[in-house]
């Protein structure tokens, strides 16, 4: 669903331990070798962008240790620790059933904020808009930025605007970068998940990746789907609340929760198994997935979280979830295990098992 | 969701199973036709509850991994022309040519979208009227119908900046060359219920009477497929060899009339090579005499195609079910599907990418040995 959405650079990184990729010497570029042009599934949030974070811009930039490519980087300034986090907002339609680009653009770099268990306080807003686009359009999406900020209690403090020829754009494009504060005791991150730990997720899965979808391809249901864009903070806020020892948070956007959930299993070297019937998907989602041959598990959420907890905290911070007015469909969908690490699978509906695995590039709707 | 939550009921699956179980006294291999049976049975894990003594097979119904290399080299040599704007189905886009694949034509300039229906090519080529728009028109019997309306239409509506490649792919032809392959190991099949649902199966009766094999059309979700092997085994066992039909709530023996109305308006049999198997007499539809000024081969000279295929890619094995995706000694290692060799690593029907996706290459079993094995890279 990540059609348009082509994101380059938003693995904005977290936690202070050392990270695993080696930033010293030029890893092998061989990958790179047979796409010698950026293709689409480099902007996808699967196995190619990561191929081109590890084996470009990581060795181009030099690196840091506070680098592990989560959603949000935590450094420590003095004695506080500060979490940071980028992303650009590509999205076409810019305005869809249940959100815009504005809304997205802030509540994605709120979320990826919040997901260091981090309070965001701070945005800022570059807008690269092309010669021609409606002032109407503009101010909407500016409207749009400004309610979301002031529903996640941010501020919008920085911005930039350039202006691109005509025809050499597609609109507006946004990109917004965002701070904020960890918390005292707060340890968040994906290496974190331990066997014995169960993975939550923090509502329906598929809603935003199939809003664009439906819009894009003229699927008309009985009523629309909507996307799920939101800001989580609140909720990470109220789940800290109730279980400081949190161990990991993702926000499944693009690669959905697939991608979420392997690169947890991978971080942490555990392996994970999820019970396909526990997942909430709304039925809308799931009709249009089929329709279109794609994989809910893959597709992307702007409003959602995947959580692992240990199991004695599972149940306060399911009830915290559920307390708070988006997470009313969570639920406890799996497991993490010492059983094949680094691998995520799950038991389907007739009692077998398959692996979960990364998606490469963008999903390709099937033939028939 | 209405009738598809209702065959995917676990305990209904597992009571069939056991049925299966029951029925069973010696070792079958039943090859499932189409690709997306094969996808569902990977997918869901159908082949893990079934006895030991049934093999499933996969077959050669991956419309994108049987479509010849020379025809996705001409797609590449049509995508890459300045004027012309190429239409295609998703998954055709990443299945490698010779040398490239239509991303990457589409990532040095090429114009290369992506469409759900042929129709929506048609409507592309009436807003752009000073563009030539190509669909490539591929795939079973189940995508026909819908190519052949919108070349139809284009006709009829005189969109003259409208083509179409065509490659379509027959089932029947296709069993009987695996049936006469050396060293077929298929005991029955289980047919294609797209399908059957646009050709009906009246041409099936004298295949299974020729080969002795049973032939049940079956469906896509985890309780027709346990239904349909469960026909199969039961006819295998009784030594009985007919068609059933296991998909009455979408096939029925004449399909559709309308639908083989206009194919046989705009399409006529031809023998068809078919990627990793070679060329079947008979085996595939392409466009009549009437309609090949929108023949995209007649209107763009595509002539000078030499195909290379890969060396150490056993595609070909794998849709004549010789071999399982995982014995092939690339799987996993040269043959991925960020690194595919052969189209069956690419579409989510191909056999290969279905084992790859689904993991058939992770013992699960042994801690601590997994997690190098690519899945979660």
């Amino acid at each position: 669903m990540n059609g348009r959405q082509t994101e380059t650079t938003d693995r904005g990184p977290s936690e202070n331990a050392p990270a695993e990729i080696r930033f010293d010497g030029v890893s092998c570029p061989l990958p790179l070798q047979d796409y010698p042009n950026v293709i689409m599934g480099h902007g996808g949030g699967g196995k190619l962008t990561s191929e081109l974070i590890e084996h470009l811009f990581l060795p181009a930039f030099g690196g840091h240790p506070f680098v592990d490519l989560a959603d949000s980087t935590v450094f420590p300034v003095d004695a506080t620790r500060l979490a940071f986090s980028t992303d650009s907002y590509v999205v076409q339609p810019l305005f869809f059933p249940g959100g815009s680009i504005g809304d997205l653009a802030v509540n994605g770099t709120v979320n990826d904020i919040s997901m260091s268990g981090a309070k965001p306080l701070y945005l800022s807003a570059g807008f690269i808009v092309e010669e021609g686009f409606p002032i109407e359009q503009l101010q909407r999406i500016a409207h749009d930025m400004g309610a979301a900020a002031k529903r996640a209690g941010v501020s919008i403090i920085a911005g930039d605007t350039k202006v691109i020829e005509r025809a050499r754009g597609d609109g507006c494009y946004i990109n917004t970068a965002g701070v904020g504060v960890v918390g005292e005791g707060v340890e968040i991150g994906p290496k974190r998940a331990r066997p014995g730990d169960l993975v939550i997720v923090s509502g329906t899965l598929g809603d935003h990746g199939m809003a664009i979808m439906s819009v894009r391809e003229g699927l008309e249901f009985e009523s629309p789907i909507e996307s799920d864009s939101a800001s989580l903070n609140e909720m990470v806020a109220a789940m800290i609340q109730a279980s400081p020892a949190i161990r990991v948070l993702r926000d499944p956007t693009r690669g959905g929760l697939s991608a979420s959930l392997n690169e947890i299993a991978s971080a942490s070297k555990c392996g994970i198994v999820i019970d396909e019937s526990r997942l909430p998907i709304k039925p809308m989602v799931q009709s249009a997935c089929e329709i279109l041959g794609l994989d809910p598990l893959l597709v992307a959420n702007e409003g959602k979280l995947v959580c692992v907890v240990a199991e004695a905290d599972s149940e306060e911070v399911l009830a915290a979830i559920r307390s708070q007015p988006d997470g009313a469909n969570a639920a406890v969908i799996g497991k993490v295990v010492s059983e094949h690490p680094g691998i995520v699978v799950a038991r389907t509906s007739i009692g077998a098992s398959r692996v979960i695995t990364i998606p490469i590039g963008e999903q390709l709707p099937r033939i028939c | 969701m209405k009738y598809l939550t209702e065959y995917r009921d676990g305990d209904k699956a597992r009571a069939l199973a056991r049925e299966i179980a029951r029925l069973v006294t010696r070792p079958w291999a039943i090859m499932e036709v189409c690709g997306g049976q094969t996808h569902s049975i990977i997918r869901n894990g159908i082949d893990q509850i079934l006895p030991d003594q049934i093999e499933m097979i996969h077959g050669p119904g991956c419309p994108v991994c049987v479509t010849p290399l020379e025809v996705i080299d001409k797609a590449l040599a049509i995508a890459s022309r300045p004027e012309v704007i190429f239409c295609s189905y998703g998954d055709m886009l990443r299945v490698p040519g010779s040398k490239d694949d239509l991303f990457k034509i589409r990532g040095s300039g090429g114009d290369v979208r992506v469409v759900y229906s042929p129709l929506d090519a048609l409507r592309i080529a009436r807003e752009n009227p000073q563009r030539e728009v190509v669909f490539l028109a591929i795939g079973f019997e189940t995508t026909a119908p819908a190519n052949a309306m919108a070349i139809k239409l284009a006709r009829e509506q005189r969109i003259d900046n409208f083509s179409a490649l065509v490659s379509h792919v027959l089932v029947p032809p296709a069993i009987e060359a695996i049936m006469n392959s050396p060293g077929n190991r298929v005991n029955a099949f289980l047919a294609a219920g797209h399908v059957c649902c646009v050709t009906g199966f009246a041409e099936y009766p004298s295949l299974c009477r020729q080969y002795g094999i049973p032939i049940v059309v079956t469906g896509f979700e985890p309780l027709d497929l346990l239904e349909g092997i469960r026909r199969t085994v039961r006819q295998l066992e009784n030594g009985e060899a007919f068609v059933e039909n296991a998909y009455g709530r979408v096939v029925c023996e004449q399909g559709n009339l309308v639908a083989q109305a206009v194919i046989g308006e705009v399409f006529e049999v031809t023998d068809r090579g078919w990627r990793g198997i070679g060329t079947i007499p008979r085996s595939g539809w392409a466009l009549r005499e009437e309609y090949r000024d929108l023949d995209a081969e007649r209107r763009f000279t595509v002539s000078e195609i030499k195909t290379c295929e890969s060396a150490l890619c056993r595609a070909g094995d794998v849709l004549k079910g010789a071999i399982k995706p995982n014995e092939c000694e690339a799987f996993g290692k040269e043959c991925t599907p960020r690194n595919p060799l052969g189209a069956t690593m690419v579409s989510s029907e191909g056999a290969c990418a279905a084992y790859f996706n689904y993991g058939r290459f992770v013992q699960l079993t042994p801690p601590n040995s997994a997690a190098t094995s690519g899945a979660a890279k």
